[in-house]
């Protein structure tokens, strides 16, 4: 299992950092989506993992739980990184607006302005 | 506190009230205005005089409040002598201005302002005076420099106002910071940030290794403030200012502020060598320098300003000397320094304002056109020359006694003689200002006929050069005041005796030719200025120009180095650097041998991890076509809340799963407006590139997860296990962490929240008044839509699933402190079922039925939280501590109330908002963009006659 886990949050993180990389706002917001999950996961998994030890404090005696604190820290980082989302398109969205084209980089930087002529 | 104490709280505070009131009583009139202004000034100058008389006797009066004490951090004032001595000067001189400044200031100056930055200024300087804690004082401290640069730059419409503001700024801003690295040493060395605790630690600090740097840190800003060569080309540019300022800021009080820092810390830095090196070495070189200088300005101001730090100069050398008698002279001379040389620029700002130029060489003869002002000029230019009967003869006088057995590197000659040339020059220019303004052949040429001014304007400088006069004549009137100070600056109980006849010593024939050598420079003054402006010298102002056009020109280098403008450079960098630095850190230490053992797989999660992996390598290859991407990015999404549910984390797969639904719908929804297809231009190099790095990331986060998975750490959530149905009253542990062990996190984040979702409904406002309005009304968008846009099923099933939702969500939220769920699933649960209504029966047919607004449920929220936090208070408890109690209620089983599902509630209401907030927006944005609205809940409603063709739309 763990290493299902790792495994998990190492290719979302390198799909993640691959698609940031790129030239145009969509797919670097979807980079960062991707970003998203591989980060609450792997802060999810700081806690370790269990099967079957929801930290809900059972009437019937002991039994054992899993880390609550990880999970409390990645369900607020889950809903703002939904608001951080919804500010980047919102921002990708006016620049495409505003623009007339969603490419990230400013035009005259010299690196980029070779990668858009051989485009 | 005693009623002392609160006294010299309202001293402090009166000024910065009192600025508010120029600004409102600008309207009444001119007259009022600067009447109002001096009632704030008069008041506590009134409350200081209450307490003078106890400070003479030699109490020190406190007062204090501590805001930090884990810092050091207090508001404390204390008063003794010194404290007292330059509290009333700057209180003093500042009804003088006030006074001065409604008749000096023009009808088409903004007096208001004028008023509002003086009074700033003047307890800005209060509070470096009176302050007990030095952080306090360091705060006082840049506060002048700020409120100073106002007030040299209020006529904005010069550049020689722009360009001084900005010099003293930047000259005084970095002294100030050198000084809070001296301050800050000092309260390390001692263990304590209180003057009064570190004024007793005189013998600790001068031992400490850190002496040195401590002392020359505090002598930066000292130096720098009080203009001390090779700092001193500030204060002549900073007299752009108009005239009131230059007298106050320049002469009598900001100035002094260095000298005044000197004189405080005395007990605890003078005595060494390096003190009287340093200081005693700068002070005479500046002191003659100064005086120097000030012979060969033609500009009355700039003689003036030199003149200033001449004397400025002559004031550090005295306390650089570090012995008693050269203390009180100091503290002597301060007083004398401030009647002549406030009244010589308030007579120098009378001869601008009368004759329009401030030219020496354009002016002469005003003996005969304005009688008074030659008077009160010429008397306060005799104290300057040291003439005696008047005051500035008799600190000058204790000077060259002082400098007259003083040994520099043993050498016995140095010190008098070049004092004495400095008052020799001094006494020059001070002639030249009497007899090249005032004396000689009335002109015809003057830019404007003068006369004298009316009686508003000169009586403040009238009054101080009546003062030059008693002292001059009677000195022990003035014995009291220097005795406190003196004996503040030094810590030793003094009793000096000021008198006019010293007998025949060396300082009286230093003085004599002083005097006398200065009326034959002044004879020889028109041979000396055509050499003098024949002589290469340095420019200050020119030097000083190219050093910041050069640090300018370094930074903007580096600047456009590295910051190019494309992020996806950044971006690289930035995960290279962070994999290179994590790998650093790993390097550094092996590993322990792994302490936990694998879980097993069972298939059905081997199937998820297949999807998820799948989809990920998908997303990558597919993200071109953006809509297949966005369906991929689902299944990762609903792969890894699955993967939440398998382990033991229910709260996070409801919370998952409902963040995954919106930001959908969200992406979706910005995916109407943006291009459908990604062009394909990365060339194959910077995709092998971005592949590596990616490559090389994602193993390191990998390899780092499965690292920490297989190995056990001590945790502290056994504290919150453990507490969490006892303290917090709830089972589910998630829960309870949120709302109560750490509400204020909590509490953060949905501020947070509301403010992106606020931030995303500007945008939207901005967006649709810009450019980008006209984009889209004359894009076309119809290709994208659907025949039939509200189906009918779709409206009937989101009509009855809303209450069902609604309920659903009203559940989730109410177990949500004993079972998963929670505001946050609640919210969103609730959110997404009011979406459902918008997308079936559209906008207008929702809009209509929406009570209350969005914004209103965010500042709902934040508040309903935010007071069940304070309302902890009441019980005498911490921000946010939680209560309970369990109820019975007959029909119903025995129930839980908690404020914590009060602060619940406040996340529930400003989830929901932010979430509506930020798609409503982008649904108006669709609405801008021609599609239209329907008023009707369905396009085709199968309800009326088969010939309307609202369909077609």
């Amino acid at each position: 299992m763990e290493i299902l886990v790792a495994s998990s949050v190492g290719i979302l993180t390198a799909g993640g950092v691959y698609l940031i990389l790129r030239l145009r706002t969509f797919p670097v917001i979807l980079g960062l989506a991707l970003l998203s999950y591989a980060v609450n996961v792997f802060l999810f998994s700081s806690g370790r993992l269990a099967i079957d030890q929801s930290p809900i404090l059972s009437k019937y005696g002991e039994t054992a739980y899993t880390d609550p604190l990880p999970q409390a820290l990645v369900l607020t980082a889950i809903v703002i990184s939904f608001g951080m989302t919804a500010v980047l398109v919102m921002i990708g969205l006016g620049a495409y607006l505003e623009a007339g084209d969603d490419r990230i980089n400013t035009a005259d930087t010299d690196a980029d302005r070779v990668e858009d002529g051989q485009a | 506190m005693s009623d002392g104490g609160h006294f010299l709280f309202l001293i402090a505070l009166l000024p910065f009230i009192g600025a508010l009131v120029p600004g409102l009583m600008i309207r009444a009139g001119r007259t009022a205005c600067a009447t109002f202004t001096a009632v704030p000034t008069a008041l506590a100058l009134v409350m200081l005089l209450i307490l003078a008389p106890d400070v003479m006797q030699g109490e020190v009066i406190e007062a204090e409040v501590s805001w930090l004490p884990q810092l050091g951090l207090s508001v404390s004032f204390f008063l003794d002598g010194l404290g007292l001595l330059f509290a009333g000067m700057i209180l003093g001189v500042g009804l003088l201005i006030t006074l001065y400044a409604r008749f000096y200031l023009s009808g088409d100056d903004p007096m208001g302002q004028f008023y509002t930055y003086l009074l700033l200024f003047q307890g800005a300087m209060l509070g470096i005076v009176i302050s007990d804690n030095i952080l306090l004082l360091l705060i006082f401290w840049e506060l002048t420099s700020l409120s100073s640069f106002l007030l040299i730059g209020y006529w904005k419409h010069l550049p020689e106002g722009r360009q001084g503001a900005r010099m003293a700024l930047t000259v005084t801003g970095a002294g100030g910071l050198a000084m809070i690295g001296g301050m800050l040493i000092l309260g390390n060395i001692v263990g304590s940030y209180n003057l009064t605790d570190i004024l007793q630690a005189g013998d600790e600090i001068r031992a400490s290794e850190w002496y040195l740097p401590a002392l020359i840190l505090i002598l930066l800003g000292a130096f720098t403030k009080s203009a001390q060569f090779p700092f001193h080309f500030w204060l002549p540019h900073a007299m752009a200012a108009p005239t009131p300022v230059s007298a106050y800021l320049h002469s009598a009080t900001m100035v002094k502020a260095g000298v005044f820092l000197m004189a405080r810390m005395w007990p605890v830095l003078s005595g060494t060598d390096a003190w009287f090196y340093i200081v005693a070495t700068i002070g005479l070189i500046t002191m003659v320098l100064g005086a120097v200088i000030a012979l060969f300005k033609d500009d009355l101001k700039a003689l003036l300003a030199f003149s200033t730090v001449s004397h400025l100069g002559f004031l550090t050398m005295l306390l650089g000397f570090g012995t008693q008698a050269a203390a009180v002279a100091a503290v002597f001379h301060i007083i004398n320094h401030l009647t002549f040389k406030a009244a010589l620029f308030m007579t120098a700002g009378i001869v601008d304002h009368e004759t329009h130029t401030r030219d020496i060489k354009r002016l002469g003869g005003l003996r005969h056109l304005m009688p008074v002002t030659f008077l009160v000029g010429t008397i306060a230019a005799l104290s300057m020359a040291g003439m005696p009967l008047f005051n500035g003869f008799l600190s000058k006088e204790m000077m060259l006694e002082e400098a007259s057995h003083t040994d520099w590197l043993n050498n016995p000659l140095v010190v008098p003689i070049l004092a004495t040339i400095g008052s020799l020059f001094s006494a020059a220019y001070s002639y030249r200002f009497i007899v090249h303004v005032f004396l000689g052949p009335k002109r015809n040429d003057y830019p404007h006929t003068p006369h004298d001014p009316p009686f508003g304007m000169w009586a403040a400088p009238a009054l101080l050069v009546t003062m030059v006069i008693v002292i001059g004549v009677a000195p022990f009137l003035a014995e009291g005041l220097v005795t406190a100070a003196a004996s503040a600056v030094t810590g030793a109980d003094l009793h000096p005796h000021l008198k006019i006849w010293h007998g025949v010593t060396p300082a009286l024939w230093m003085s004599v030719i002083a005097i006398g050598g200065g009326a034959v420079l002044l004879a020889m003054h028109a041979p000396l200025d055509r050499a003098w402006i024949r002589a290469p010298r340095p420019e200050a102002k020119v030097i000083f120009d190219r050093l910041v056009g050069a640090i300018v020109a370094m930074t903007r280098g580096l600047t456009e180095l590295t910051h190019t403008g494309a992020i996806s450079r950044y971006l690289a960098i930035f995960t290279v650097a962070s994999v290179a630095l994590g790998w650093i850190a790993f390097s550094g230490s092996g590993l322990s041998a792994p302490t936990r053992g694998l879980l097993p797989i069972p298939p059905v999660v081997a199937v998820g991890w297949v999807m998820l992996i799948v989809a990920t390598a998908l997303v990558v290859v597919m993200h071109h076509h953006r809509f297949r991407a966005l369906v991929l990015i689902g299944i990762i999404g609903l792969s890894v809340s699955a993967g939440f549910v398998y382990l033991s984390a229910p709260d996070l797969a409801l919370t998952q799963i409902s963040v995954e639904t919106v930001t959908i719908m969200l992406l979706l929804l910005a995916l109407h407006f943006l291009p459908k297809v990604t062009p394909k231009e990365s060339p194959l190099g910077l995709k092998l590139r971005d592949g590596l790095i990616a490559v090389t990331a994602g193993g390191g986060v990998g390899a780092l997860a499965y690292a920490f998975l297989m190995r056990d750490i001590e945790t502290i959530s056994e504290f919150h296990l453990s507490n969490s149905y006892e303290g917090g009253g709830g089972t589910n542990v998630v829960n309870v962490i949120l709302v109560d062990f750490r509400g204020y996190d909590t509490y953060g984040e949905i501020i947070v929240l509301g403010i992106a979702g606020l931030v995303i409904y500007a945008l939207m406002h901005a967006l649709l008044d810009g450019p980008a309005a006209r984009r889209l009304r004359n894009a076309d968008y119809s290709q994208d839509r659907s025949r039939d846009r509200h189906p009918l099923m779709m409206v009937v099933v989101t009509r009855v699933l809303m209450p069902i939702a609604v309920v659903v969500g009203i559940y989730i939220f109410l177990r949500g402190h004993n079972q998963p769920g929670g505001g946050f699933v609640a919210g969103l649960v609730v959110a997404i079922a009011l979406l459902m209504q918008y997308m079936a029966s559209g906008f207008a047919w929702t809009q209509e039925r929406k009570k209350i607004e969005y914004h209103t449920l965010i500042g709902l929220g934040v508040v309903i939280a935010g007071l069940t936090g304070a309302g902890a208070w009441l019980a005498g408890q911490p921000f946010l501590t939680s209560a309970f109690t369990y109820v019975h209620l007959p029909p119903i089983e025995e129930f839980e109330l908690a404020t914590a599902m009060l602060f619940d509630l406040g996340v529930f209401l400003t989830v929901l908002g932010a979430v509506m907030l930020m798609l409503y927006s982008l649904s108006r944005i669709a609405r801008f963009a021609g599609e239209t609205v329907n008023v009707d809940p369905m396009d085709y409603d199968p309800g009326e006659h088969a010939d309307d063709d609202k369909a077609g739309l």
